[in-house]
């Protein structure tokens, strides 16, 4: 990939979020590591999918790409532009060339706006179509885009089902022209026969105008079906990159590996058959996060010492990236998985002791 | 050929469907809500009690038989306190007579005018303060980042400090600080509703500034001013205006407590049911009906408030929609 081929990159980003306790004045006694060094490039008109469990960090990347929630470190560059350092009302003006498309589609509606409200909302914003005639052609278009009806525009969200809310959604992301989408489990709130129609239309849309896709997702089936490249993440970093079908084909992070094997084969006697990791114990908090690999208490592989004392960084092993010391031994066969006793986690907030990271604001501790 | 006939007549049955609402308009919330009022007995019961005591609060005195302050029962030498005189009902006093002599039933009429007053005033300083400190408390503790929490906990405190102190003793410093009148009662107990105000609708914009959509107009690039003013501001009004027509209950019975406690307008011969009900209280035991009256009036009107204000917050209530 040459560099005018990269439209957003990422360059170890970290977004912390502080647990503060006392009464009168708060104390940070900790922070939660939502995201903790995260490195990826998506490249222009394609479609970076990202997985992992829940609470592994993989919206808080979304949001924080997008400046939604504000980075503790690292760099966020979008065509060229830094996002992290934007002025204010600078950031404000980029927005329109970077969109979102959230999971719940009625949550993200707001219940008091008619959908024209919701679709003008935007154009107003950045003075797009200058009147009221030419902003309701640009709608209406828009509308068609969607695969929605005119009549939908005097309507209110509460009066649609949950695949044309998400669509409405979606018409609120295109309606400003976005060259990136950022799009939260944008099925996972849907019934299935619904997710297959708005996995679809993104691709279509993808095809008609160009779009890149950042595709945050735990269902590993539609990401394969709609990814070029998917990265998995675990405890706020990605241990394992790789262009969509290798992935899946050949996995070679040992959570890559469980993850892979937790799917389901729609065959009986190769389910039967097949070789299943069930991983012991939890997600350790990332309050506290293990020292090293941040697998390594949960890995069937695991090697003593390394594992717990050096963190994998991502390195390249043919077309993939993995953060994995024996990534390669582990695939020649050469070390074979072994039990695993489970360690207990840690509550949350006896984390460890608050470092010098300057804590982000943070809605949500309120004195 | 059915197979062919059977799809065609699905085709122009969704057709006509489609063409059906297309003409039909979108039904926004308040719409609803108010759908589902209509519906409701209680809102009904509630809305004709307020319907009525309105009217008879707007035009009543216009019609009333006899002047408010005409003590004609001790001119006419019908009442004789001292002799524990004091006739009730007749075909021409409705009521009978207080003790001055005056026609109760004009007095009653023209109260309800004097307690609509005190009642809707009292609950619109209560309203407007308590909604300018708190929708700019919660507007900057919602989207106002580090900053906006410190203006947040600044104004908390002040409105904690109103709330600490019992409300009746809060009123009663106020309208002992401003002198003895009606508009001291008018202040004291709107100054009483000040914190309710604040802190639910704060609490409310918290609630709603945490709401995606508010993610998704951030992300739309829309100021934050515009999303506190054009998006939170109207999703967290609901509960604020079941609690004002709730207060408007307690406002009246609040405002006839200070009256009763000789803190109203001094001069007693204007008449309202607070100062009617205070007035009473030596001729109990002679005539009890005269404290009944205007007791049962307040009471009634503040359960029409009441009824139509429960009602409003079931149907507001997003919970209970179908």
């Amino acid at each position: 990939m040459t560099d005018s081929d990269i439209l957003v990159e990422v360059r170890d980003l970290k977004v912390h979020f502080p647990i503060k306790r006392g009464v009168l004045f708060d104390r940070t006694v900790g922070h939660v590591k939502a995201v903790d060094g995260v490195d990826l490039r998506i490249a222009r008109g394609k479609t970076y999918g990202l997985v992992g469990e829940s609470g592994c960090g993989k919206s808080t990347l979304g949001r924080a790409l997008l400046q939604l929630n504000p980075p503790t470190a690292g760099q966020v560059s979008f065509d060229g532009v830094e996002l992290t350092t934007l002025a204010p009302n600078k950031l404000r003006a980029m927005r329109k060339r970077m969109q979102m498309i959230f999971q719940d589609p009625m949550s993200s509606l707001d219940p008091r706006q008619n959908i024209e409200s919701i679709l003008t909302e935007g154009l107003q914003t950045h003075g797009i179509g200058g009147s009221r005639e030419e902003r309701r052609k640009i709608i209406s278009e828009t509308l068609d885009k969607v695969g929605l009806p005119r009549w939908a525009l005097s309507r209110y969200p509460h009066e649609f089902s949950g695949g044309q809310r998400q669509r409405i959604g979606i018409a609120r992301a295109l309606v400003l022209g976005p060259e990136l989408i950022v799009a939260d489990e944008p099925v996972s709130a849907l019934d299935v026969s619904i997710q297959a129609q708005v996995v679809n239309l993104l691709d279509e849309l993808q095809d008609s105008l160009g779009l890149t896709y950042l595709v945050i997702a735990h269902d590993l089936a539609v990401v394969r079906h709609i990814s070029d490249t998917v990265g998995v993440m675990y405890l706020g970093a990605l241990v394992e990159e790789a262009p969509g079908d290798r992935l899946y084909t050949e996995p070679l992070h040992p959570y890559t590996r469980a993850l892979m094997s937790a799917v389901p084969v729609p065959d009986p006697d190769v389910e039967d058959r097949r070789e299943r990791i069930l991983l012991a114990g939890d997600l350790p908090s990332p309050a506290n996060p293990p020292a090293g690999c941040r697998f390594h208490t949960r890995c069937p592989w695991a090697q003593p010492t390394r594992c717990a004392d050096e963190r994998p960084v991502l390195r390249e092993i043919g077309e993939s990236r993995v953060a994995c010391h024996f990534a390669e031994r582990i695939a020649s066969g050469e070390l074979r998985p072994h039990k695993v006793s489970v360690e207990i986690v840690r509550p949350a907030g006896e984390g460890e002791e608050p470092d010098t990271v300057s804590a982000p604001s943070e809605p949500g501790s309120f004195v | 050929m059915t197979i062919i006939s059977g799809k065609k007549r699905e085709k122009i049955d969704r057709l006509a469907e489609l063409a059906a609402r297309e003409d039909e308009r979108g039904v926004s919330l308040w719409q609803d809500a108010f759908r589902r009022l209509r519906r409701n007995p209680a809102a009904i019961v509630g809305a004709v009690i307020l319907a009525i005591f309105v009217l008879v609060a707007i035009f009543g005195p216009f019609f009333v038989p006899y002047g408010p302050k005409d003590t004609m029962g001790i001119r006419e030498g019908v009442v004789k306190v001292g002799q524990g005189l004091i006739p009730g009902p007749s075909s021409e006093h409705w009521l009978g007579y207080d003790h001055q002599g005056r026609d109760v039933f004009s007095r009653m009429i023209i109260g309800a005018r004097q307690t609509l007053l005190v009642g809707v005033v009292a609950t619109l300083i209560g309203l407007a303060l308590g909604a300018l400190i708190g929708g700019v408390a919660g507007a900057a503790a919602g989207l106002g980042g580090r900053w906006g929490r410190m203006v947040d906990a600044t104004l908390m405190r002040f409105i904690d400090m109103l709330l600490a102190l019992p409300s009746l003793l809060l009123a009663v410093s106020i309208a002992a600080l401003l002198g003895p009148s009606l508009i001291t009662v008018m202040i004291a107990v709107g100054m009483v509703s000040v914190p309710i105000f604040a802190r639910l609708l704060r609490g409310s914009m918290i609630v709603q500034s945490n709401k995606e959509y508010v993610l998704a107009s951030t992300s739309l690039g829309v100021s934050k001013s515009r999303i506190a003013l054009a998006h939170v501001l109207p999703n967290s009004l609901a509960p604020v205006i079941v609690q004002a027509t709730l207060t408007l209950a307690t406002a009246i019975i609040e405002a006839a407590a200070l009256s009763y406690l000789g803190l109203g307008n001094p001069d007693s011969s204007v008449p309202e049911w607070g100062v009617m009900l205070a007035d009473a209280q030596p001729w109990l035991g002679i005539r009890p009906a005269l404290a009944i009256y205007p007791a049962v009036a307040i009471i009634i009107t503040a359960l029409g408030f009441t009824l139509l204000g429960e009602a409003m917050r079931e149907a507001l209530d997003p919970k209970l929609r179908k």
